[in-house]
């Protein structure tokens, strides 16, 4: 009834004054929530006393931005979105199969193109000083994020296992190429891999336990562990340095070729006959975690076509029925927490060598929390959409920093990055509600007989229902 | 095929039992299937057709028995001792389930690779040389895919390989399961009524798959199914199953005629049972059919009344071997083996001589009845110790109380009041109304005769009245033998 009535409001056009009212209804509420919010704040005055400082302005700006939004959600976009999608079902029925746009079509060699390019870009755009925080906060961290969440996305995507305590594989990663590195002086290219077989070691430990527990069971468990981890790196302080951490840890050299260390002989400056600068050295990281990206996702791709990562997908849908089947899904949930795990343990010893120190502060359970919501958020089991929720969600949150034009209008006292974790949050919210799936909802099947045609988000199943 | 191959059972359980806690889902099960043979195995919801399946294929490992697998190479397999994934990978059993079991989000083809699991993995170098891509293992993927291929054609599917599972049809997704199935390359095929919800057509498909399944591949087939079309029309050997226990085991024709199998489907007729039953004077049975829970049997009553009374229970301490003791009027096939008893043995007194008549077919027919009742004896024995007494009384006393009154519950029991008048035994704290009543059916009516009360007797109107141990407690013997005493006292 009420869906009829909405339809013949708008068929007749007619409908500003009910986003005026919508917009009314809207305004008076978010009143009613802000009045006290923030309206009246609470501060001291010189004698220490307690005093309230109305803030009628900064109300007035929150009830006419809502006001403002609601109107033209109603007004415009609501009406916008309905018409294009029945134009899509008209267009369903009538023309079979939509052409893909050509960026569709060719998306993974635009984005590998535009990954090589960038520092290039950067560089060109803000020169050799200006492009360090580019490479660093934008390129580095993202593309750090973009491998935790691949690697995340073997247990959580593939296998079906809800792992909130993926962090402690990052950090056994971190810690040991910080110790084998600062102690025994061994060199990245030999303690990456280790760090890996670590990681994986300890993702079998984790594993062996849980092995019969699944969904919410699973997530306590793990979460639980990521915490028993970073409180052993707190409290072992004959071995970690407890939360002072550990600094001093060796830069990652060239193949021993070419050092990034400004004193040593072979540095890149010298060699080359260049200005000293730190960016030569992030631009290197960039390409090294360029390369450690593409090869978590070739793994992972060729992976998900070998009878293991079937396995995976199986277990996710149906453990009884891979039972029956003769697999043996105890090896099956063991390999999926390995690999994941030694992918963490990648990352985490790159993110010590860029770092140059770690402690356990790096490791806190939000960063599981991050990592997870950008599998959840690109869509599970699917690479494309990871990278692209990992780029959104942390390049996103970066780039806050940059907002400097927003002091303008909240006051000098405004802070963009404070809200970091709001607005990561509202966008979680946002894209659940759009896209309930994920970025990439469909599922591409490993293998096919006639035609490769992608799987409906709504056939797959998450796995820790 | 070798004669002696077709000899040989491809899977043979000896002995099987499954306990629940105290719920006996399959009581001493032993039967074989024959190899190249499409073995049926039917019986009434709840008879523990499915929990046989779960303990073949090691989703439960049973309470007893063996479970023995011979393969055609003649290797034997112990299933029971096997966790449930070697089941398939080693001794090739595969099986469907009752609720479909597909990877709904992976594509039918997908479905039938994870089916062929265990030879890819050897194939990939476990997964090591799979991911350099050697060539070994894309030979291995393309066979698997053509071994896929082979069987979406059998299940009619092939033009679907690409979608995903869950949009197939229900009929699609039962055919897709099997197709699955025997993609594992099994000795024996194990179904969970594959032919529940299909309509007539997709039910005939069905056969046909089975039909082929059998002929060509040299799969044996076994089958669990409610539908008696597929049952008949397929099977060479069909086993029943009531109860847990196997009540029936033979070919189609054999089975369907067996009127062990006819009552355990449909039932006997009440009224039948209770002629035969009122016949032969069995009136404990009687009194069971019409009162609800078996009190001497069952838990007491006063535990749960919706409890037990069709629960099951397996003693195999009884040295004399099987003896599985179940509610009086649960199992159809032991009513009608028991009216069957009664009827013959009532023949033969007949045959004796027509001059002893009547009167001693029935007593003839007594004693069958009271041995045909001997496990529910036995157990009311252990159970109640006087309650045996009184079973024992009825079976073999023939100076039992005047016909039409129920047995005697305790030792002094009267046929009536003494002097027509019947002490008020509500006097007597604990006792109400209606256990008045009741004790007055039993030949209970006077004061001294409760003041008489063994032990026993206490025990058997304990359990009869469903008074565990109150009748000890608020000292009804001591209180009537004040009463009697009064009573003598007021008299004089």
């Amino acid at each position: 009834m009420a869906q009829a009535v909405t339809t013949s409001r708008e068929e007749s056009g007619n409908v500003i004054p009910y986003a005026l009212r919508e917009a009314g209804y809207a305004a008076l509420i978010s009143f009613g929530l802000f009045v006290l919010l923030i309206g009246l704040k609470t501060d001291q005055n010189i004698r220490n006393e307690l005093i309230l400082v109305p803030r009628w302005g900064l109300l007035a700006i929150i009830v006419a931005i809502t006001a403002v939004v609601r109107f033209v959600y109603v007004a415009y976009a609501a009406p916008y979105v309905e018409a294009s999608r029945r134009a899509a079902a008209q267009r369903k029925v009538l023309v079979a199969p939509v052409e893909k746009g050509f960026i569709r079509r060719n998306f993974n060699v635009i984005g590998l193109a535009a990954l090589f390019l960038y520092p290039v870009v950067i560089l060109a755009l803000f020169g050799v000083q200006g492009s360090l925080k580019w490479v660093d906060n934008f390129g580095i961290q993202v593309l750090i994020y973009v491998m935790l969440a691949w690697g995340l996305n073997i247990v959580v995507g593939l296998a079906g296992l809800l792992d909130l305590g993926y962090v402690a594989f990052y950090a056994v990663g971190a810690y040991a190429y910080a110790l084998l590195g600062t102690h025994f002086g061994l060199s990245f290219w030999i303690l990456l891999p280790a760090a890996g077989i670590m990681a994986a070691m300890w993702g079998v430990m984790l594993g062996f336990p849980v092995l019969r527990l699944r969904g919410d069971y699973l997530a306590i468990v793990t979460l639980a562990f990521g915490e028993i981890i970073r409180l052993v790196l707190i409290n072992w302080r004959e071995v970690t340095n407890g939360s002072a951490g550990i600094s001093g840890i060796p830069k990652v050299t060239f193949f021993g070729l070419i050092s990034f260390d400004v004193s040593a002989d072979n540095y890149i400056g010298k060699v080359f006959g260049l200005a000293s600068s730190g960016a030569y050295y992030k631009i290197f990281l960039y390409y090294l975690i360029v390369l450690l990206c593409l090869l978590t996702a070739f793994v992972t791709v060729r992976l998900r076509r070998l009878p293991i990562g079937r396995a995976w997908e199986a277990l996710r849908e149906d453990e009884i029925a891979c039972r029956s089947l003769g697999i043996n899904t105890t090896t099956t949930k063991l390999t999926a927490f390995a690999i994941g795990a030694m992918f963490a343990g990648f990352a985490g010893s790159f993110f010590a060598a860029r770092q140059g120190f770690v402690s356990p502060e790096s490791f806190v359970y939000l960063e599981s929390a991050i990592v997870l919501a950008i599998v959840v958020l690109g869509g599970m089991g699917s690479l494309g959409g990871i990278a692209v929720a990992a780029m959104v969600m942390i390049g996103g949150t970066e780039i806050l920093r940059e907002m400097g034009f927003l002091k303008m209008v909240f006051g000098e006292g405004f802070t963009p990055e404070l809200y970091r974790m709001l607005l990561f949050g509202l966008a979680v919210v946002l894209v659940m509600l759009w896209k309930p799936r994920g970025f990439v909802g469909s599922r591409e099947p490993t293998a096919f007989l006639h035609q490769r045609k992608s799987v409906a988000g709504s056939f797959t199943k998450e796995g820790h229902a | 095929m070798s004669d002696g191959m077709m000899a040989s059972p491809v899977l043979k359980l000896e002995h099987l039992s499954m306990k629940f806690g105290g719920l006996v889902a399959i009581g001493d099960l032993s039967f074989e299937a024959k190899r190249g043979e499409i073995t049926a195995l039917i019986g009434p919801n709840g008879a523990g057709k499915t929990t046989v399946f779960n303990c073949i294929t090691g989703f439960y490992k049973p309470s007893e028995g063996m479970i023995t697998l011979t393969g055609s190479d003649g290797r034997q397999f112990l299933l029971e001792r096997m966790p449930d994934h070697e089941i398939t990978a080693k001794a090739k059993v595969a099986r469907t389930f009752q609720n479909i079991r597909l990877f709904s989000g992976m594509t039918l083809l997908e479905n039938l690779l994870v089916a062929q699991h265990n030879k890819l993995m050897k194939a990939s170098g476990f997964t090591l040389l799979g991911l350099f891509g050697f060539a070994s293992y894309r030979r291995a993927s393309k066979a698997s895919i053509e071994l896929a291929q082979h069987w979406l054609e059998k299940a009619r599917l092939v033009d679907r390989a690409d979608d995903p599972a869950g949009d197939l049809p229900y009929g699609a997704q039962r055919r897709l399961e099997i197709a699955r199935a025997m993609c594992t390359g099994p000795e024996l095929l194990c179904l969970d009524e594959p032919a529940a919800g299909l309509n007539p057509k997709e039910s005939a498909e069905l056969n046909a798959l089975l039909n082929d399944i059998k002929d060509t591949t040299g799969t044996s087939i076994l089958l669990i199914e409610h539908d008696m079309s597929v049952v008949m029309e397929i099977s060479d050997h069909v086993v029943v199953l009531e109860y847990g226990r196997k009540i029936s085991d033979g070919d189609p024709a054999f089975v369907k005629n067996d009127p062990r199998v006819i009552a355990a489907y449909l039932g006997v007729d009440d009224e039948e049972v209770g002629d035969v039953l009122t016949e032969v004077g069995d009136d404990q049975v009687l009194q069971q059919l019409e009162g609800g829970p078996d009190i001497l049997h069952g838990p007491h009553t006063s535990s749960s009344m919706m409890a037990g009374s069709v629960m099951d229970s397996i003693d195999h301490s009884d040295p004399l071997g099987e003896r599985v003791t179940v509610a009086p009027g649960a199992s159809k096939a032991g009513q009608l083996d028991a009216r069957n008893k009664a009827a013959g043995a009532a023949g033969l007194g007949a045959a004796a001589g027509a001059a002893a008549g009547k009167a001693a077919a029935r007593v003839a027919a007594e004693n069958v009845a009271a041995d045909s009742g001997a496990s529910t004896k036995a157990a009311a024995a252990e159970l109640g110790g006087t309650a045996g007494r009184a079973a024992a009384a009825r079976g073999g006393d023939t100076a039992s109380p005047a016909k039409g009154a129920p047995a005697p519950l305790v030792s002094n029991a009267l046929p009536a009041a003494r002097g027509g008048q019947a002490d008020k035994l509500t006097l007597i704290k604990g006792i109400g109304p209606v256990n008045e009543k009741k004790l007055n059916d039993h030949g209970i009516f006077h004061f001294d005769q409760i003041a008489a009360w063994t032990q026993a007797d206490i025990a058997a109107a304990e359990a009869y009245l469903a008074f565990d141990g109150r009748i000890a407690r608020e000292d009804w013997v001591g209180q009537a033998a004040e009463l009697a005493k009064g009573g003598k006292r007021g008299g004089n």
